[in-house]
């Protein structure tokens, strides 16, 4: 079961490493998003400090969705999902797997990079490793919801935009989680409630996201 | 080994393509689906491998739905459908080595460099390669997968040179001499001689 897991987690990276472009579109989209608002609004530091959880969470969930799209559609398109779907292996592994590379692929970097970003916002620097550590927690969730929104608009005319319609308003509680946890942390309180949400939402979708994945899957497929 | 096709009929866009199609296969046996393009040989073959429900009807594996068998069903089969199912960023030996990891088929290095040989493929990366070339790289698959029972070839001589289409009969004539099933849908004719044949057309 593992053999198969690996296996795909392997070949999505391989295939993301390949073809670096895409992958770092999604990165630049999230870097010149969380800079554009400071240019926006102006320099105020105080005002550029309240605004920059919300702000680096809402470039997140956005640069998540953009990577959304790929997750599934080109292997529906060049017949490979067959395959996967006709596996040895159950298809919930299968989709926690291509879950799993996403997230290495386009997650993972958010959480290396939020750091710096916070710089521009002059974050103090206590506060960088709650941010790190709520976007750790949650971008996981990001990629297992949307892999069952991608799943689901599979194949259909305009997924795109419907793919966000569709998981955009699920992505609100790890949104007010992920930046609530900063905002208390920067108000001088303990962030762990608000960490440990996280933690929790994480767990639920880790365990039930790939399930409704593959069902999605077999759905779109047929 | 038994696959049973009962009572099969298939809906696709408001349009039926066939109803009431049964039919029976052994191990040692070749199905040949018959007909024009758009007669639904390829949803009859996606619905014998479970990708698709039919409107009505079941197969069955040993007796067995495979709707209740799923992946303990697939380990039984190899599918070839119609499109390429390689991606382009891959080369042919990553392509055919994590095809028969998801199949559950352990193979090794030196048997995947086998299997390309005999269908005489460099290990390039799969976009440099012709749409025939393509298809040789999928059907290499068939080489490493004999001791799966339960062949379904979706067009399995579509794009290939004589060479190549000879090299499938053979892979094809083997299996079915070792006690393997083959289904296999095409409008061409061929020199394998099927046990049985379904035509959509009638």
């Amino acid at each position: 079961m593992l053999e198969a897991a690996r296996c795909i987690v392997v070949r999505d990276l391989l295939i993301a490493w390949r073809r670096r472009s895409d992958v770092a579109t999604a990165l630049l989209f999230f870097v010149i998003v969380t800079s554009l608002f400071p240019l926006g609004i102006g320099a105020g530091p105080d005002l550029l400090r309240s605004i920059a959880p919300g702000v680096i969470w809402v470039a997140a969930l956005l640069s998540c969705m953009l990577s959304l799209g790929r997750l599934f559609a080109a292997d529906h398109a060049d017949g490979t999902l067959e395959q996967q779907l006709l596996s040895s292996e159950p298809l919930g592994v299968i989709a926690a797997a291509k879950a799993l590379a996403h997230w290495l692929v386009s997650g993972l970097p958010l959480v290396l990079i939020a750091p710096l970003i916070a710089l521009q916002y002059d974050l103090p620097a206590p506060l960088y490793p709650v941010l790190a550590l709520s976007l750790l927690l949650g971008t996981p969730v990001l990629s297992l919801i949307g892999a069952i929104g991608a799943a689901l608009t599979l194949g259909l005319r305009g997924g795109g935009v419907l793919l966000s319609l569709l998981v955009l308003p699920l992505y609100v509680p790890v949104l007010i989680m992920g930046a609530g946890s900063v905002e208390m942390a920067a108000a001088g309180l303990a962030p762990d409630g608000q960490l440990l949400l996280l933690a929790a939402l994480l767990v639920v979708a880790a365990a039930f996201a790939p399930w409704a994945i593959a069902a999605a899957l077999r759905i779109s497929t047929e | 080994m038994n696959l049973e096709l009962s009572h099969l009929s298939c809906e696709r866009g408001g349009r039926t393509l066939f109803s009431d199609l049964s039919a029976s296969l052994r191990g040692g046996e070749l199905l040949r689906i018959a007909g024009p393009n758009g007669s639904g040989k390829t949803s009859l073959l996606r619905i014998l491998c479970g990708l698709l429900s039919p409107t009505s009807g079941s197969v069955s594996w040993q007796g067995v739905e495979i709707r209740r068998l799923r992946e303990e069903y697939s380990k039984q089969l190899v599918y070839i459908g119609h499109a390429a199912a390689v991606k382009d960023d891959l080369t042919a030996a990553e392509n055919l080595r994590i095809a028969c990891t998801l199949a559950g088929l352990p193979v090794s290095a030196p048997e995947i460099r086998q299997a390309l040989e005999v269908f005489e493929l460099a290990d390039l990366q799969v976009r440099r390669l012709s749409q025939g070339q393509r298809r040789r790289a999928v059907l290499a698959r068939l080489a490493l997968s004999g001791s799966v029972p339960l062949w379904l070839l979706d067009e399995p001589y579509a794009a290939l040179d004589a060479a190549a289409g000879r090299l499938v009969e053979e892979l094809i004539e083997g299996h079915v001499a070792r006690g393997g099933a083959v289904v296999y849908a095409t409008h061409q004719d061929t020199h394998v001689g099927a046990s049985q044949v379904i035509d959509l057309d009638a």
